[in-house]
Protein backbone atom coordinates (compact mmCIF):
# COMPACT_ATOMS: atom_id res chain seq x y z
CA UNK A 1 0.00 0.00 0.00
CA UNK A 2 1.02 3.62 -0.40
CA UNK A 3 1.22 6.16 2.41
CA UNK A 4 2.76 9.59 2.83
CA UNK A 5 5.32 10.09 5.58
CA UNK A 6 6.35 13.66 6.37
CA UNK A 7 5.23 14.71 2.91
CA UNK A 8 7.03 11.89 1.07
CA UNK A 9 5.06 9.14 -0.66
CA UNK A 10 6.18 5.64 0.25
CA UNK A 11 5.20 2.09 -0.49
CA UNK A 12 4.94 0.00 2.67
CA UNK A 13 3.68 -3.45 3.52
CA UNK A 14 0.01 -3.98 4.33
CA UNK A 15 -0.79 -4.12 8.02
CA UNK A 16 2.08 -1.87 9.04
CA UNK A 17 1.54 -0.33 12.47
CA UNK A 18 2.62 3.12 13.64
CA UNK A 19 5.13 1.46 15.96
CA UNK A 20 6.68 -0.46 13.06
CA UNK A 21 6.78 2.68 10.94
CA UNK A 22 8.64 4.52 13.70
CA UNK A 23 11.27 1.77 13.62
CA UNK A 24 11.54 1.57 9.83
CA UNK A 25 11.79 5.36 9.56
CA UNK A 26 14.57 5.32 12.18
CA UNK A 27 12.80 8.00 14.20
CA UNK A 28 15.18 9.42 16.80
CA UNK A 29 14.02 9.70 20.41
CA UNK A 30 10.65 8.03 19.63
CA UNK A 31 9.55 8.55 23.22
CA UNK A 32 9.32 12.27 22.44
CA UNK A 33 7.53 11.97 19.13
CA UNK A 34 3.91 12.81 18.52
CA UNK A 35 2.28 11.13 15.53
CA UNK A 36 -0.60 12.32 13.41
CA UNK A 37 -2.49 10.33 10.79
CA UNK A 38 -4.52 12.47 8.42
CA UNK A 39 -4.16 15.35 10.92
CA UNK A 40 -5.56 13.29 13.79
CA UNK A 41 -3.28 12.84 16.79
CA UNK A 42 -2.53 9.27 17.79
CA UNK A 43 -2.15 8.48 21.49
CA UNK A 44 1.36 7.18 22.14
CA UNK A 45 -0.11 4.16 23.93
CA UNK A 46 -1.87 3.21 20.68
CA UNK A 47 1.17 3.13 18.38
CA UNK A 48 1.44 -0.64 18.65
CA UNK A 49 -2.17 -1.30 17.73
CA UNK A 50 -2.75 1.43 15.16
CA UNK A 51 -2.63 -0.11 11.70
CA UNK A 52 -2.00 2.21 8.78
CA UNK A 53 -4.27 2.22 5.77
CA UNK A 54 -3.63 2.88 2.12
CA UNK A 55 -3.54 6.62 1.46
CA UNK A 56 -2.79 7.64 5.05
CA UNK A 57 -0.68 10.76 5.59
CA UNK A 58 1.60 10.42 8.62
CA UNK A 59 3.52 13.18 10.33
CA UNK A 60 6.11 12.88 13.08
CA UNK A 61 6.26 15.89 15.39
CA UNK A 62 9.16 16.16 17.77
CA UNK A 63 8.51 17.49 21.23
CA UNK A 64 10.13 20.89 21.68
CA UNK A 65 10.35 22.51 25.04
CA UNK A 66 12.63 23.85 27.70
CA UNK A 67 12.87 26.24 30.56
CA UNK A 68 14.91 29.14 31.79
CA UNK B 1 26.23 31.01 10.62
CA UNK B 2 22.52 31.70 10.82
CA UNK B 3 20.82 34.76 9.34
CA UNK B 4 17.68 36.33 10.76
CA UNK B 5 16.08 39.39 9.20
CA UNK B 6 15.57 42.44 11.36
CA UNK B 7 11.84 42.22 10.64
CA UNK B 8 11.73 38.66 11.94
CA UNK B 9 13.81 39.61 14.98
CA UNK B 10 11.29 42.34 15.75
CA UNK B 11 8.47 39.87 15.27
CA UNK B 12 10.03 37.58 17.89
CA UNK B 13 10.68 40.47 20.24
CA UNK B 14 7.14 41.84 19.96
CA UNK B 15 5.61 38.43 20.60
CA UNK B 16 7.91 37.72 23.55
CA UNK B 17 7.06 41.09 25.11
CA UNK B 18 3.34 40.48 24.57
CA UNK B 19 3.56 37.10 26.30
CA UNK B 20 5.29 38.43 29.42
CA UNK B 21 5.53 37.36 32.18
CA UNK B 22 5.48 33.96 30.45
CA UNK B 23 8.02 32.47 28.11
CA UNK B 24 7.18 32.78 24.43
CA UNK B 25 8.20 30.25 21.79
CA UNK B 26 8.03 29.27 18.17
CA UNK B 27 9.74 27.69 15.20
CA UNK B 28 12.14 28.90 12.55
CA UNK B 29 12.25 27.70 8.95
CA UNK B 30 14.23 28.49 5.86
CA UNK B 31 17.09 27.18 3.81
CA UNK B 32 20.39 25.61 4.66
CA UNK B 33 23.69 25.24 2.82
CA UNK B 34 26.12 23.24 4.91
CA UNK B 35 26.46 25.06 8.20
CA UNK B 36 24.95 28.25 6.80
CA UNK B 37 21.27 28.78 7.50
CA UNK B 38 18.94 31.53 6.35
CA UNK B 39 15.68 31.98 8.23
CA UNK B 40 12.82 32.79 5.87
CA UNK B 41 10.00 32.58 8.35
CA UNK B 42 9.53 32.79 12.08
CA UNK B 43 6.48 31.03 13.51
CA UNK B 44 4.88 32.31 16.71
CA UNK B 45 3.41 29.37 18.61
CA UNK B 46 1.52 28.99 21.85
CA UNK B 47 3.47 28.03 24.92
CA UNK B 48 1.17 25.33 26.25
CA UNK B 49 2.93 25.50 29.64
CA UNK B 50 1.82 29.14 30.05
CA UNK B 51 4.77 29.55 32.40
CA UNK B 52 7.53 32.06 33.04
CA UNK B 53 9.97 29.18 33.55
CA UNK B 54 9.04 26.55 30.96
CA UNK B 55 7.80 26.22 27.44
CA UNK B 56 6.32 23.49 25.26
CA UNK B 57 5.24 24.08 21.69
CA UNK B 58 1.59 23.45 20.87
CA UNK B 59 1.64 20.24 18.74
CA UNK B 60 -1.37 21.27 16.64
CA UNK B 61 0.25 24.59 15.75
CA UNK B 62 3.50 22.74 15.15
CA UNK B 63 1.74 20.54 12.61
CA UNK B 64 0.36 23.59 10.79
CA UNK B 65 3.79 25.20 10.76
CA UNK B 66 5.46 22.07 9.37
CA UNK B 67 2.91 21.94 6.56
CA UNK B 68 3.44 25.61 5.78
CA UNK B 69 7.21 25.07 5.65
CA UNK B 70 6.79 22.18 3.24
CA UNK B 71 4.39 24.14 1.03
CA UNK B 72 6.96 26.93 0.77
CA UNK B 73 9.94 24.67 0.14
CA UNK B 74 11.58 25.48 3.46
CA UNK B 75 13.07 23.14 5.99
CA UNK B 76 12.72 23.29 9.77
CA UNK B 77 15.82 25.04 11.13
CA UNK B 78 15.05 24.91 14.85
CA UNK B 79 13.09 26.80 17.40
CA UNK B 80 13.17 29.97 19.46
CA UNK B 81 12.01 30.89 22.93
CA UNK B 82 12.31 33.72 25.37
CA UNK B 83 13.84 33.91 28.82
CA UNK B 84 11.87 36.61 30.65
CA UNK B 85 14.12 36.65 33.69
CA UNK B 86 17.39 34.95 32.77
CA UNK B 87 20.26 35.41 30.30
CA UNK B 88 20.30 34.37 26.65
CA UNK B 89 21.91 31.00 27.13
CA UNK B 90 20.49 27.47 27.27
CA UNK B 91 19.39 26.37 30.72
CA UNK B 92 20.05 22.85 31.91
CA UNK B 93 16.47 22.00 30.97
CA UNK B 94 16.94 23.54 27.51
CA UNK B 95 19.98 21.33 26.98
CA UNK B 96 18.26 18.24 28.34
CA UNK B 97 15.30 18.71 26.00
CA UNK B 98 17.34 19.59 22.90
CA UNK B 99 16.95 16.37 20.97
CA UNK B 100 17.92 17.60 17.52
CA UNK B 101 21.62 18.23 17.04
CA UNK B 102 20.95 19.69 13.60
CA UNK B 103 18.63 22.36 15.00
CA UNK B 104 19.43 25.92 15.97
CA UNK B 105 18.08 27.02 19.33
CA UNK B 106 17.45 30.75 19.46
CA UNK B 107 17.03 32.33 22.89
CA UNK B 108 15.87 35.89 23.46
CA UNK B 109 16.54 37.27 26.92
CA UNK B 110 14.29 40.01 28.26
CA UNK B 111 16.06 40.07 31.61
CA UNK B 112 17.05 43.67 30.93
CA UNK B 113 13.89 45.01 29.30
CA UNK B 114 15.78 47.94 27.79
CA UNK B 115 18.42 45.71 26.24
CA UNK B 116 17.02 42.46 24.86
CA UNK B 117 19.72 39.95 23.96
CA UNK B 118 19.31 37.27 21.31
CA UNK B 119 21.65 34.38 20.58
CA UNK B 120 21.51 31.12 18.69
CA UNK B 121 22.97 27.86 19.91
CA UNK B 122 23.90 24.45 18.64
CA UNK B 123 23.22 21.83 21.33
CA UNK B 124 24.53 18.30 21.14
CA UNK B 125 24.91 15.72 23.90
CA UNK B 126 24.06 18.34 26.48
CA UNK B 127 26.78 20.73 25.35
CA UNK B 128 25.82 24.09 23.89
CA UNK B 129 27.86 26.19 21.54
CA UNK B 130 26.96 29.69 20.42
CA UNK B 131 26.33 30.06 16.70
CA UNK B 132 27.16 33.12 14.63
CA UNK B 133 23.74 34.80 14.51
CA UNK B 134 23.59 37.64 11.99
CA UNK B 135 20.63 40.01 11.95
CA UNK B 136 20.20 41.42 8.47
CA UNK B 137 18.37 44.54 7.28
Amino acid sequence: MNITVSGVKKEVSDGLTVEQLIVSEKVETPQYVTVTINDEFVESGSFKNTVLKDGDAVEFLYFMGGGQ
Amino acid sequence: MIKLSKADYEKILAHAEKELPNEACGLIAGTSDGNDKIIHKVYLLTNTDHSNEHFSLDPREQLSAVKDMRANGWIPLGNWHSHPESPSRPSEEDKRLAYDSKASYIILSLMDSNNPVINSFHIENGISEKENLIITE
